[in-house]
């Protein structure tokens, strides 16, 4: 099992090695919680401190879920009650934690970059939750491992990445991983919506649902994410969801096995038809958020090992 | 009242004896034609067909029906100034056969509900073809685009503020983009509105003279200059509306020999009008934008000579006399064209400046091509849209003769040549006793 980074801040820096022990390690923590007792003590005696500088419910509550189970001191603190509300600045809200030993931090922020700048001042192991529209790396590995599950490889597959690209670290991510990883990458936006220059990635760009669709392996659907628009980039929801929102139809240009899937949270009507959503054949929503702990308990894990080596503490050998 | 005049079974015509413009193959042919189901059936033919009706053209000119690209009708809003009905006749009298209608209307035509109820009024209304252009942006504010693709699909021709000039570049510029996508044809108003704010008239002697709030003419070329900088940053299929001074010319120029998706147009007034027409602060000559210097109008008609600009509408804007019996400053602009765009266009003729051919090139064949429609051409198999005319025709014009509901033309009094005899639509005659 091959891991090294001190940091999780993006895929970026990850070699397909190590995010294959990534999804190796995952695919162990699965059945872990699928058990009634869902119980290990590798981070028995660490403490996990989840900053999130934006709201979260689903991501907040996944990483909580993920390091209680693995047996860490968990501390949720939101930023509505913090000091950065009193002026503090980034780095010196780092410092006064980092003064406090945590051993695994976890931050959301809305600025692209600034888990990298936290990082940098900070001893303990940080692991990005999202900063800004930059990199989600958790999400771009719970989407591969859900993947690799349902298609039985994370190779040589077509994935069309569909919706609000410009807004998006979850596409971002995953572009990045599904690139390493040597699958052929389809980008499907409205032109406002996708990042200037993004064809430099190696995918292939559409700005019309059919012709984006046709044979793919993997739909991934995007939220529109309004918080983040200044002004309008789309006419209204509803030309939208005529012309970007995933529905059966559109889907029927896909591969007739191919799954959905959506980071959410859904805005129904919106990207996607709901009954679409709720279709077992062909979502994997819920197998998403199920990875979604998995796969954060293995990084978590595998940086916990890290951490231990670096403190020049013999890392135990605690497997599940 | 409905009077479906274009549609329904039509009667095979002859039209005999008649001299036929060809914008496109830049000729002129003395001949007969045949019109039947809708379209020129035949050019050249010897004789009349059986159970044809002949209609003698003694010698008159006939060419492809003028489209008209960018008429103000009053619906919704303003019925009394111009309603789809009184548009058409208008239309049909001037050898109109297809309005290209704004959407600066009350409300505008920005969603496709209202795009949808307009495309239904018109063709229970008018006699001739009625197309819209849908707001590019909600309300025309300038703040939000509008739903272009469900607005194409509801059968908008084109994208327009009108003159309400877009100020916010990253609005326009997503609007653009979002356009290129789908192909979508958009028509800019090119003009520095901070520059052009409250000026009725042009930088010169006249309006010193006059004391009239003037806007300099770089005020066309610096919104000009913007919109093909965007242009060429989006991509997107572009057409100023108006050129009207010498001095946006070689920035249009430059940007077609670029290769960009540029085309242009210049309303009829410009072309045969200057500043000095406004006289005695006539109001019927205060346009939008304002008339310019002689030597402005003289390059106007060389660019359209050279094919630079492409396309000569009358950019008809009824105004009632309450609007414009004011104040210089404080009257309507714009005047209606619908019925006068021919006679005046043949002044350009007469003048010796245009061929017949070249002048439907710009009256019709150029427009056509460039919204994507088959008319405007004197082919087999194109639509039968036809003006025939008596180009010699001398006559004056009594404004209150117009069709018009609104009677605000520049040429009220004025000496004109050239007689709309009949104009066709379809292959049915919806103007003229020939």
């Amino acid at each position: 099992m091959i891991f090294r980074a001190r940091h999780l801040l993006g895929i970026e820096h990850l070699s397909p090695q190590e995010i294959v022990s990534v999804l190796d390690l995952a695919d162990r923590y699965v059945d872990l919680n699928r058990r009634t007792v869902k119980q290990s003590d590798v981070l028995a005696g660490m403490t996990q401190i989840n900053m999130f500088f934006e709201n979260s419910t689903r991501t907040q509550a996944s990483f909580e879920l993920a390091g209680k189970r693995l047996g860490a001191d968990v501390m949720n603190m939101s930023v509505a009650q913090s000091s950065v509300k009193k002026g503090e600045t980034l780095i010196d809200t780092a410092l006064t934690l980092n003064a406090m030993h945590p051993d695994l931090l976890v931050v959301r922020h809305p600025s692209s970059g600034a888990v990298n700048l936290l990082a940098s001042k900070v001893n303990c192991a940080v692991l990005n939750a999202g900063d800004g529209r930059h990199e989600h790396p958790t999400q771009a590995l719970l989407d591969a491992l859900t993947i690799r599950r349902a298609k039985g490889r994370i190779q040589r597959l077509t994935v069309a990445i569909c919706g609000d690209i410009a807004h998006s670290r979850v596409a971002r991510s995953n572009l990045i991983l599904l690139g390493k990883m040597e699958n052929r990458i389809r980008l499907i936006a409205p032109p406002t919506l996708m990042p200037p220059g993004v064809d430099a990635f190696g995918c292939e760009l559409f700005d019309d649902m059919a012709a984006g669709l046709e044979g793919a392996d993997v739909v991934m659907m995007l939220r529109l994410q309004r918080e983040r628009m200044d002004g309008g980039f789309i006419p209204s929801e509803r030309e939208y969801y005529h012309r970007f929102g995933l529905d059966a139809e559109k889907l029927a240009a896909a591969k007739p096995d191919a799954i959905v899937m959506h980071p959410g949270p859904m805005n129904r009507g919106v990207e996607i038809d709901g009954e679409l959503a709720d279709d077992i054949n062909r979502s994997v929503i819920q197998e998403q958020v199920e990875m979604g702990v998995a796969v954060r308990m293995a990084c978590m894990d595998l940086l916990a090992r890290n951490l231990r080596a670096g403190r020049g503490m013999k890392a135990t050998e605690v497997m599940v | 009242m409905t009077l479906l005049v274009h549609k329904g079974p039509t009667m095979t015509l002859f039209l005999q004896n008649a001299r036929i413009i060809d914008p496109e193959g830049d000729a002129i042919t003395q001949g007969n034609l045949i019109l039947d189901g809708g379209l020129i059936a035949a050019i050249g033919a010897a004789s009349a067909p059986k159970d044809a009706q002949v209609i003698d053209c003694g010698g008159a000119c006939l060419a492809p029906g003028i489209v008209d690209w960018g008429v103000k009708i009053g619906e919704p809003g303003e019925r009394h100034k111009e309603s789809f009905r009184s548009a058409g006749l208008a239309a049909a009298a001037g050898g109109v056969t297809t309005i290209i209608a704004r959407p600066d209307t009350a409300p505008a035509i920005d969603t496709p509900e209202v795009l949808e109820f307009v495309t239904r009024r018109a063709a229970e209304a008018s006699p001739v073809r009625i197309r819209h252009m849908a707001a590019l942006t909600k309300g025309r504010m300038g703040r939000e685009m509008t739903e272009i693709g469900f607005l194409l699909d509801a059968g908008a021709i084109a994208f327009t503020d009108g003159t309400h000039v877009t100020t916010d570049t990253k609005v326009l510029g997503r609007a653009l983009t979002y356009a290129r996508s789908l192909g979508a044809l958009v028509v800019g108003h090119p003009q520095e509105p901070g520059l052009s704010l409250g000026a009725s008239a042009t930088n010169g002697k006249f309006a010193s003279l006059r004391g009239i709030p003037s806007v300099h003419p770089m005020a066309e070329r610096i919104g000009l200059d913007r919109d093909i900088g965007l242009t060429e940053m989006t991509g997107v299929r572009y057409h100023a509306d108006q050129i009207t001074t010498a001095r946006s010319l070689p920035a249009l120029e430059r940007a077609k020999a670029n290769g960009f998706d540029v085309t242009a147009g210049v309303s009829i007034h410009h072309l045969t009008l200057n500043e000095f027409d406004v006289g005695d602060y006539r109001t019927f000559f205060k346009l939008t934008p304002p008339l310019r210097s002689e030597d402005d109008r003289l390059a106007m008609i060389e660019a359209v000579a050279s094919g630079l600009i492409d396309v000569i509408g009358s950019f008809h804007t009824p105004a009632d006399e309450e609007s414009k019996r004011l104040p210089f400053e404080d009257a309507a602009s714009g005047a209606v064209g619908l019925e006068t765009l021919l006679p005046a266009a043949l002044r350009l003729y007469h003048a010796g400046q245009l061929t017949l051919p070249h002048l439907f090139r710009a009256l019709a064949l150029n427009p056509a091509r460039r919204l994507g429609l088959p008319q405007g051409r004197m082919a087999e198999g194109a639509p039968a849209d036809l003006v025939l005319f008596a180009p010699d025709t001398p006559f004056v014009l009594d404004r209150f003769a117009l069709r018009s509901k609104s009677k605000n033309t520049p040429f009220d009094g004025a000496r004109m040549e050239g007689k709309v005899l009949a104009t066709f639509v379809a292959g049915r005659q919806v103007f003229g006793a020939v």
